[in-house]
């Protein structure tokens, strides 16, 4: 069955406290999930008290100074700090969102730092993305054509074909979305996730790809695609905007459209 | 322990390169429930408190029996395809799922076959 409560080994203890440092002005609570499955242990949340006069605007600005200054043993994955690597993806205050771009101004209350769900966990903020990777790779992201290109130019593409792109090329395969799928977390071993759709999508609307009809074919699949109940969880916490709920539509109408 | 890489994982048995068919009669059988469902509700209203000898009256009419007949069939087609969907999301054992949905779909054909039964006998 599906499972709806943690694994004995997975249940969330409470961690220590790291109190700001003598004189802050302006602090902020952050409560910030640890696991470490090198030593045995649960996990658990360790609170981190972050002087907000001396940090920068954003949740990762927090996370960087807690390493730097209260606890090295932090582990995250940051590289960019501008919402366009999507390294730093992760679970704050319950929505999956870039820590990068997500203010500490717009969290009520106690910052609480989560991993991205379903995944399996790496360390602390960590999970591990190797088959949400390897969904990306099984959609054949890249053009493909019959055609030989031009031998003098590049593959031409008028401005209405290139405008069929927008809203799905911008996707920097974060995680997010896809993690916040419920049919992901129960499916992610056959359901490709609306992250690996969405990108399907953008290379079945290409006007420069000759392969619309196989990729099609692979799609096709009660659970592939189709365990996409139209939950709009993808939609509502794409950090870039995007409408992967819109871009799995799509595809199903295009196989719909192509049966009768 | 398997040594099987992630693509070899996420790709498994490939396509079934089916679903499209089980996806559109869901929602064809869904629109078709709306005009079926409003004239059934309608029709319990109608007949609160009727007699088992107006009842029969009612159905004996050649549109109330074929109306029912047609509910009965489209919420069956319906039933079976969204709890299918229902199972295949949330039961994992193989041969459980296997099980279930055998179960299932004998219990919504044993169900609707009665239904069906019940009516043509009352009509005819």
């Amino acid at each position: 069955m599906a499972q709806f409560l943690l694994p004995k080994n997975s249940v969330v203890k409470k961690g220590q406290t790291f109190a700001a440092p003598a004189g802050a002005k302006k602090t902020r609570t952050f409560r910030i999930y640890r696991y470490d499955p090198d030593r045995g242990d649960n996990p658990r949340t360790d609170t981190y008290q972050v002087d907000t006069a001396k940090c920068g605007p954003m949740v990762l600005d927090a996370l960087i100074k807690i390493k730097n200054e209260s606890d090295s043993t932090l582990t995250f994955r940051r590289s960019c700090r501008e919402g366009i690597c999507g390294s730093c993806a992760m679970n704050i205050d319950g929505v999956n969102t870039l820590a990068c771009t997500m203010p500490i101004a717009d969290v009520a209350g106690t910052v609480k730092v989560y991993p991205l769900p379903h995944l399996p966990v790496v360390k602390d903020l960590v999970g591990d993305l190797g088959d949400f990777y390897a969904q990306y790779a099984a959609i054949k992201p890249w053009l493909q054509t019959r055609t030989p290109p031009p031998p003098d130019r590049e593959r031409l593409q008028s401005r209405e074909d290139r405008a069929k792109l927008d809203g799905l090329y911008e996707c920097i395969m974060c995680a997010c979305c896809s993690t916040a799928c419920p049919s992901y977390w129960w499916n992610s071993d056959r359901y490709l996730g609306p992250a690996a759709l969405l990108a399907a999508r953008r290379w079945i609307a290409d006007s420069r790809d000759e392969a619309g009809g196989e990729r099609l074919d692979d799609l096709e699949d009660p659970f592939r695609l189709y365990r996409c109940h139209t939950i709009m969880n993808c939609t509502r916490t794409c950090p870039k905007g995007l409408n992967p709920a819109q871009a799995i539509a799509e595809i199903k109408k295009d196989i719909a459209a192509r049966r009768s | 322990m398997s040594l099987r890489t992630p693509l070899s994982r996420v790709t498994g048995r490939g396509s079934a390169k089916t679903g499209a068919g089980h996806w559109w009669w869901q929602r064809l059988s869904a629109l078709a429930l709306v005009p079926l469902g409003l004239w059934f509700a309608a029709s319990v209203v109608c007949l609160a408190g009727a007699s088992h000898g107006q009842f029969v009256e009612w159905i004996s009419a050649p549109w109330s029996a074929l109306f029912m007949i047609l509910f009965i069939a489209v919420t069956a087609h319906h039933a079976q395809l969204g709890v299918q969907v229902v199972i295949e999301d949330y039961v994992h054992s193989e041969w459980l799922k296997v099980a279930s949905l055998l179960t299932m779909k004998f219990a919504v054909v044993l169900t609707a076959a009665a239904a069906v039964w019940a009516v043509l006998r009352m009509a005819l």
